[in-house]
């Protein structure tokens, strides 16, 4: 599936290099930038086209609503209301009347046009800067109708990047488990989603419980805790083919699988007579090699973007703290030394970072801190909530939620929540069933 | 009187609550909830199954702990005691968590306690052979409250039969 979408061919038309908007994401946003989103213009002849495939009345109006969805969720932008456009989607593709934008306080416009040629879905877009009243940049792409979403969060990421300097994250999905039935008794399976919820799909059945699935940051594999045969172990699935396989041969429970950042590891933890070390697995030549050797438990492990460093927790100490070490296993230095008990490190994709989860005085929360332990910072507190994810350009960590039970024994969910790396922007993301253990992909388009 | 029981009992729970988080020590804290709790180790018999007459199924545990205590040592030599009567009978042993923690850290804290309750049937001369252990981490509660007293049923080592 996502293979066809390296159909998609980029023409580039000539880039304004000057631009005087700029969005400050390092910030808590909030002034997020008024921008208009006009939708795409569509002929008659191709809108008929592509109300027969994909049976969607007008594709250009669906595009830019997921423009537009996308940048309003990420906190940054402010789509202003489509009523009060005053001019033509197909005119200001043309050449927009930039009074008429700057009337209604646009700062920035989008406009595009969408077109059926041979078969395909033919889509050109534009991003202007209204005070300055130019063109910032402008992109034309082909693809298979049926990837018009992915033509959204392309378009989406285009315009972040160029706004804020810095990659996306729209292109991209999530895989995490979905629970269902009473707490005692939950049934989960493994479910994938876009970033913005649309196209949830189930992978496993149910028949078996399944924990934390994560993604390989350079291909559509994904491993997981699958307590198969009543055997927990660490599996490996390819999504493409559905394919599985039991990832090395231990004689006990393997849980907390992650991958390498280049993809060619699985780093997990082993348990047995009550300990729990690190190892890791190389996928091609089947080596495991055993990192931690400590009679405490050592878990949770996530490498450092470029490899060399591996952050975990381990209770060594007496309690749940986090360490990094190097990625043989030298070197082990604790990093956590605030109150409360730390778990869950990941590694930010920009390296600088490590997020994890706090339990303090009967408080969860997810923070995050350098990569030596200082400038701790906490950005949200709750009754319970763990397991952060990154999106892939370290701005947004996606985790889970879960709500109380009350004395009768109700209340109880799970669901998956994000916020801004700078603390705002908290969001709940819709998804069919409750869930949790939430995984971000790279993008799927690089 | 019957609200102002529940208020009283829910109050007791949520005064257990607040000193057991706002310790982090090892230290006990001496706390009795209906008596079914001693220090926030669960001794009540509300979840407790019987693998024969006289021989509870189940060993309960501190929070973040896997010490076993008197009272766990003592259904566990009556559980071997029966296994020994039974030599073709081999059992699961299967850890549980509390809700209360990150879910890896959980599933090593299940096996944990299990392994404990697996090395002192072994002390009392059950094979390893015959024992399997089984962690569930946070996976599987008993009593799905969210109050220290739920809490402490979940915090658990089960033996299950295996044939």
């Amino acid at each position: 599936m996502i293979k066809k979408i390296l159909i998609l061919l980029f023409i580039l038309i000539p880039i304004n290099a000057n631009a005087l908007i700029e969005v400050d994401i390092t910030r808590g946003n909030l002034n997020p930038l008024p921008l208009a989103v006009s939708p795409l213009s569509i002929d008659e002849e191709s809108r008929k086209g592509f109300e027969k495939i994909l049976k969607k009345e007008n594709i250009g109006s669906e595009i830019s609503n997921i423009v537009e969805n996308n940048l309003r969720i990420s906190g940054l932008f402010n789509p202003l209301d489509k009523k009060a456009f005053l001019q033509a989607p197909d005119i200001a593709n043309l050449k927009p009347r930039f009074e008429d934008w700057n009337l209604i306080k646009a700062q920035a416009l989008i406009t595009g046009k969408v077109n059926y040629v041979d078969d395909k879905l033919r889509v050109e877009f534009r991003l202007w800067d209204v005070l300055a009243a130019k063109e910032m940049m402008a992109l034309a792409f082909t693809t298979v109708p049926n990837n018009w979403r992915r033509v959204g969060h392309i378009i989406s990421d285009k315009v972040y990047e160029r706004l804020t300097g810095e990659k996306g994250y729209f292109d991209t999905r999530i895989i995490y488990v979905s629970e269902e039935g009473p707490k005692t008794q939950r049934i989960k399976k493994l479910a994938i989603m876009d970033q913005d919820g649309a196209n949830n799909k189930f992978l496993t059945l149910g028949n078996e419980l399944v924990l934390t699935p994560r993604f390989n940051p350079a291909s559509q594999m994904v491993t997981y805790l699958s307590y198969f045969k009543n055997m927990p172990r660490v599996y490996l699935l390819d999504i493409e083919t559905g394919t599985q396989e039991v990832v090395g041969d231990f004689p006990g429970m393997t849980f907390a699988p992650r991958f390498s950042p280049d993809g060619k590891k699985i780093i997990m933890s082993f348990a047995k007579d009550g300990k729990s070390d690190i190892y890791t697995m190389d996928l091609e030549n089947r080596i495991v090699e055993k990192i931690t050797n400590h009679p405490s438990i050592d878990t949770s492990p996530s490498y450092s973007p470029d490899g060399k460093y591996i952050t975990f927790n381990s209770d060594r100490s007496g309690y749940q703290q986090i360490y990094v070490m190097k990625n043989d296993g030298s070197d082990v230095k604790r990093i956590s030394f605030g109150n409360g008990l730390y778990g869950t490190p990941v590694w930010s994709p920009r390296g600088d970072l490590i997020a994890f989860t706090k339990l303090h005085k009967g408080k969860f929360y997810i923070g995050v801190m350098r990569t030596d332990g200082s400038g701790e910072r906490l950005l949200t507190e709750n009754y319970y909530q763990e397991a952060p994810s990154w999106s892939p350009n370290g701005r947004v960590l996606i985790f889970y939620r879960e709500t109380k039970t009350n004395s009768k024994g109700e209340g109880f969910s799970a669901k998956l929540w994000s916020i801004d790396l700078t603390g705002y922007n908290e969001r709940q993301i819709k998804t069919p069933t409750d869930a949790s253990d939430p995984s971000w992909s790279s993008l799927l388009s690089n | 009187m019957r609200l102002i029981k529940i208020l009283k009992n829910t109050l007791l729970v949520l005064t257990a609550c607040l000193v057991l988080s706002a310790c982090a020590t090892k230290k006990e804290v001496a706390i009795d909830i209906k008596g079914q709790m001693q220090g926030d180790v669960y001794t009540g018999t509300d979840t407790v199954e019987y693998l024969a007459d006289g021989v509870p199924d189940r060993v309960f545990f501190a929070t973040n702990e896997s010490i076993l205590t008197t009272a766990s040592r003592e259904t566990l030599r009556a559980q071997a005691a029966w296994l020994r009567k039974n030599p073709n009978i081999n059992v699961v042993l299967e850890g549980h968590a509390d809700e209360r923690g990150t879910r890896e850290y959980n599933l090593a804290l299940g096996e944990r306690r299990a392994n404990a309750a697996k090395d002192y049937l072994m002390t009392y001369g059950i094979s390893s052979d015959r024992i399997t252990v089984l962690s569930y981490g946070k996976e599987r509660p008993v009593d799905s409250g969210s109050n220290p007293l739920a809490w402490s049923k979940n915090r658990r080592s089960v033996t299950v039969k295996a044939n």
